[in-house]
């Protein structure tokens, strides 16, 4: 059976209008002393004044901590708050990317890295404004080149911690060639592609990850395209290191988003995204109380594969997945697979388990494998150049090959 | 005099050990490869025909030549190619044995040139080169291939002979190149040895050419490439600035040799990438920026089209980049191994918005150096993007050149933000577009440096804080001031020189390759009585400070180029003087007969 034979998710609310009616279930997490009302839109330019102090003087971090250190803030001495910016945060109240924000903040401090080593690299598209809301370097560059300048900044400077900020279209439609390349290459760094299922920031195009039918802007008698399956493609582009989360669940995003950078190689994180204005409700099914139990499955690599509280599981039935009723008696957990995040057949299979009525969406590490990093590869090999030949004199290389005098 | 075959008969390789002999004999010159861009064209046709133009002589050689001396033809294709370049009463070495019924139909020939008094104004001196090279040869164990494609070596041996050029240097390059290979090696010693003595004992050759050597300045000469000048400058950017260097490029003629040169530098600080696009090479080389070293990238007319939404970003991003555009024939595909100037108003103007960026433009072979030198220099002091433009013609061309001095380059410092400058409610901050006073420059402030996190982009941004800023006064403001910047790279220049005569009323303004054509075309014009000076731009953008000044000098004006009219419409923008375009747009340089003549018409 193909992934595709349903792509519409089911169960999905109506479309309201713009700013009525909220999600059952969690809020999405605003950043602090933002209050609970919308906030009047400034006209641009206005709002905090420019140039607020970091909260730390310059020279005042602690040294780097190893990475992996165990959870809880403030571990490298820095907190959430050393790694928000000034800037006022200019997403849609509602809007996914707000949780997705707060996870990363709220991560970095645990990471151990000093501040001033880690880069966001963003393409364009509402995901892409993140590099402004980080008190990091950061570069908001063009329209689904974010990898290039990522690959070019890390294969110079591999001691940078090189985050790369991405979207639906940003990174499968105008950035698709970059992404494929920036897989099969492994750069050590972690891509975070925030899945909208639409085109935010242009105002409610559909995106090449956008049901078939979808009626938007451009769309106004329902898309045809067939759509891409992100983690689909990137295993298929040779990625080393696969995974999806969900904006609306920011404990189990804060620990791929760990994953991914404890990964040496290109860590890419797939996430689900609600976009309440021009696309809300896309992952509702799998993200909402009400129903994510039983749609969604998170998968761990040497665990089997459980959901619905414990009461389904997933089989390997051939070379697909089905789903068994652990309740009735027939079948036990031992009869789930149990994940193996090193097997490529076995992520294929689980990546293809997409918009299945009949089966729960996968969330998790898909694929996990040890590879050597190219910006790790291009720096040993120029060092095994000069080992052999020594460092390169200006004045022999002007003088090269055959030279006369003239009297 | 011109080497042309097909292009698998090695006319490029005899042409290249012709070179070598020659500047080993210590005469000036100047090559012009001329290639298909079929890598192997069928055997025989027209548009298989590889040549190879070199000019020699004991004065001072500028250019190619327009005229040559003497042909060398490996086939009757060859000859049909190229036979107009030959001066009359000039000279036609065939391969006789070449222009059966076969060879003539491929050609498009009704009749043999040999035979039907077509080459009546030449002289023709028919040499059975696939004959000869199959006796040498016949108690080797070389297959017939392996055989006739050797020919060219005699084909060599024999122009050695005719201009007393010595043998020793091809012998050497022989050995070193097939030393793995004895029985190649020999084939081909033996050959070149046959066809030198071919040359000293039949009689066809009355007159020995004897050429005595041109008066060069003293000092260690080498022959350079375009290309290889190029990649050495960049090297001297690297060792004298002390910054790394990253070059992203993807293949393309004319410019892939400057990767294949670039890439084997490792050692000397040099990081190459070559990237799945275009695009990606030029935002390879921006990420590298951003990060602190200097990025670079090579590329063709088309990869410069690309490259586009890219360079505006490292525009407005300040960031320093060098783009190298190595032209060639456009638009489009267009030719890709013929040589054109026609990428100047993409150069000055090819982004969205108000983009300018410096440009420069080498004008010789050996220039190549310091103009690439002179780009990454301006690129990192500036905090700009920065196009340097060659040609073909410049890139696979050589000349004699006088190995510099380190030491004489300009020094190239670099400085990169350390610290906060400025203060917000009395707390020090870091501002990343607060400027040089004198360059309008932004501070260099890398990764990895505390205290200094900033983020850039593409969008516009506040003078001063750089944070996002859509405010209507403050975009024409920074729209300003980045043009402002980019004019103030006129207090680099090095003052214009006028050559030619002064006192003349006509004034020829150049830039690029054409350098070597208008100066020996304005020699030939002075020598027959006709009163001209040239100037020639090694800046295009911003124009040199002192240019309206010597303008002011003259009253009649010719721009050529190798193009359908593009400097000489910025110069009636900027100086609303008369300016008269002279365009060849032919995949061609100019010869010096023609601005001789175009002089002459001008001046009376």
């Amino acid at each position: 059976m193909s992934d595709n034979d349903s792509n519409k998710p089911k169960g999905r609310k109506p479309t309201l209008p713009p700013g009525m009616g909220k999600p059952a279930g969690k809020k999405p997490t605003l950043p602090p002393g933002s209050g609970s009302a919308k906030k009047p839109t400034l006209p641009p330019g206005m709002g905090k004044p420019a140039g607020r102090k970091p909260s730390m003087p310059p020279g005042a971090g602690k040294p780097a901590m190893p990475p992996g250190m165990p959870s809880g803030d403030g571990a490298s001495g820095l907190t959430r708050a050393d790694f928000s910016s000034d800037q006022d945060v200019r997403w849609c109240p509602g809007c996914g990317d707000y949780a997705i924000l707060a996870t990363v903040q709220r991560l970095m401090p645990e990471l151990g890295v000093p501040r001033e080593n880690v880069v966001f690299i963003s393409g364009i598209g509402c995901s892409s404004r993140f590099p402004y809301y980080m008190n990091t370097y950061g570069m908001h560059s063009i329209h689904g080149r974010a990898p290039t300048i990522a690959t070019g900044l890390k294969t110079s400077r591999p001691d940078l911690d090189v985050w790369m900020i991405t979207g639906d279209g940003d990174s499968l439609s105008i950035g698709g060639n970059h992404i494929i390349h920036i897989m099969r290459r492994n750069v050590d760094l972690q891509i975070i592609m925030f899945n909208n299922q639409i085109y935010g920031l242009t105002k409610g195009q559909y995106s090449p990850t956008s049901e078939v039918g979808k009626v938007t802007k451009s769309t106004p008698f329902g898309s045809i395209d067939h759509p891409f399956n992100p983690i689909a493609l990137v295993l298929g582009a040779d990625s080393a290191f696969a995974a999806r989360t969900m904006d609306r669940d920011p404990k189990h995003m804060k620990d791929i988003l760990q994953q991914a950078h404890d990964f040496k190689g290109t860590g890419f994180v797939e996430v689900y995204q609600n976009c309440n204005i021009f696309n809300d409700g896309a992952f509702f099914d799998f993200t909402e109380k009400a129903t994510k139990s039983d749609r969604a499955v998170f998968f761990e690599h040497g665990k089997p594969l459980v959901y619905a509280g414990g009461n389904k599981g997933l089989r390997l039935e051939g070379f697909h997945l089905e789903s068994i009723d652990l309740e009735a008696g027939n079948w036990g957990v031992d009869d789930c697979l149990v994940y193996d995040e090193t097997s490529r057949e076995l992520a294929t299979i689980l990546a293809r388990v997409y918009w299945r009525d009949d089966l729960p969406q996968p969330f998790g590490v898909f694929y996990r494998e040890d590879r050597p990093s190219y910006d790790a590869q291009v720096n040993e090999q120029v060092q095994s150049v000069i080992e052999k030949r020594g460092k390169g004199s200006l004045a022999d290389l002007l003088a090269e090959g055959d030279t006369w005098v003239v009297e | 005099m011109l080497f042309a075959g097909d292009s698998g008969d090695g006319m490029q390789l005899t042409g290249t050990q012709f070179t070598l002999a020659t500047a080993h004999a210590m005469n000036d010159l100047a090559t012009l490869p001329d290639f298909p861009a079929e890598i192997r064209a069928p055997v025989g046709t027209t548009y298989g025909v590889s040549g190879f133009q070199l000019h020699f002589g004991s004065v001072d050689i500028r250019t190619p030549g327009d005229e040559v001396d003497l042909l060398v033809a490996m086939n009757p294709a060859a000859l049909v190619v190229n036979l107009d370049r030959v001066k009359p009463g000039g000279t036609v070495l065939v391969n006789s044995n070449s222009f059966e019924k076969k060879d003539l139909s491929l050609a498009n020939l009704d009749s043999n040139p040999l035979e039907d008094g077509s080459l009546d104004k030449y002289r023709v001196i028919q040499v059975e080169l696939t004959r000869l090279t199959r006796e040498t040869l016949k108690d080797t164990d070389l297959n017939q291939k392996q055989i006739d494609r050797s020919k060219n070596m005699f084909a060599l041996g024999l122009a050695l002979w005719l201009y007393s050029r010595p043998i020793e240097p091809a012998q050497r390059w022989l050995e070193s190149k097939f030393g793995r290979k004895p029985e190649i090696r020999d084939a081909n010693l033996e050959l070149l040895k046959k066809g030198y003595h071919f040359g000293e004992t039949t009689e066809q050759f009355v007159t020995r050419y004897e050429v005595t050597p041109a008066t060069l300045p003293p000092g260690r000469y080498r022959a350079v490439q375009g290309v290889q000048a190029l990649a050495m400058g960049i090297v001297a950017a690297a060792n004298k600035s002390g910054l790394p260097i990253t070059y992203g490029s993807y293949p393309i003629t004319p410019a892939s040799d400057l990767l294949h040169a670039l890439s084997r530098y490792k050692n000397h600080g040099i990081m190459t990438i070559q990237a799945e696009d275009e695009i990606a090479a030029v935002g390879m080389a921006i990420g590298a920026s951003f990060g602190g070293a200097l990025g670079i990238t090579g590329t063709s007319g088309p990869g410069v089209a690309l490259k586009g939404e890219a360079m505006g970003l490292a525009h407005i991003t300040e960031l320093p980049l060098v783009i190298v555009n190595v032209q060639r024939g456009g638009p489009s595909t267009g030719l890709p191994t013929k040589t054109e100037q026609s990428d100047l108003m993409q150069a000055l103007f090819g982004r969205n918005g108000d983009a300018p960026m410096p440009v420069i433009a080498a004008s010789t072979p050996g220039d190549c150096f310091e103009v690439a030198y002179e780009a990454c220099r301006i690129a990192v002091k500036y905090m700009t993007p920065v196009m340097l433009l060659s040609d073909g013609y410049l890139a696979n061309g050589s000349e004699p050149w006088l190995i510099p001095d380190p030491d004489d380059l300009n020094d190239f410092e670099v400085s990169f933000a350390t610290e906060m400058n400025a203060e917000v409610d009395g707390e020090k901050v870091f501002h990343g577009y607060i400027r040089d006073e004198s360059t309008l420059a932004r501070p260099w402030a890398k990764p990895g440096t505390p205290g200094l996190e900033h983020r850039i982009g593409g969008l516009e941004k506040a003078d001063g804080t750089g944070n996002v800023s859509y405010d209507a006064a403050n975009h024409e403001k920074m729209t300003r001031l980045r043009a402002e910047k980019v004019e103030r790279v006129q207090q680099d220049m090095e003052p214009l020189q006028v050559f030619g005569d002064k006192d003349a009323d006509l004034l020829i303004i150049g830039w690029g390759s054409t350098r070597g054509a208008i100066e020996a075309g304005v020699t030939r014009a002075l020598n027959a009585g006709h009163k001209a000076a040239a100037v020639h731009l090694r800046w295009v953008h911003p124009l040199p400070p002192d240019l309206g000044e010597v303008l002011s000098q003259y009253s009649t004006f010719l721009v050529p180029e190798l193009n359908n009219g593009q400097l000489v419409r910025i110069l009636r923008d900027r100086f609303l003087l008369p300016f008269e375009a002279m365009n060849k747009i032919q995949g061609r340089p100019f010869g010096p007969s023609e601005i001789a003549k175009k002089i002459a018409e001008m001046v009376g």
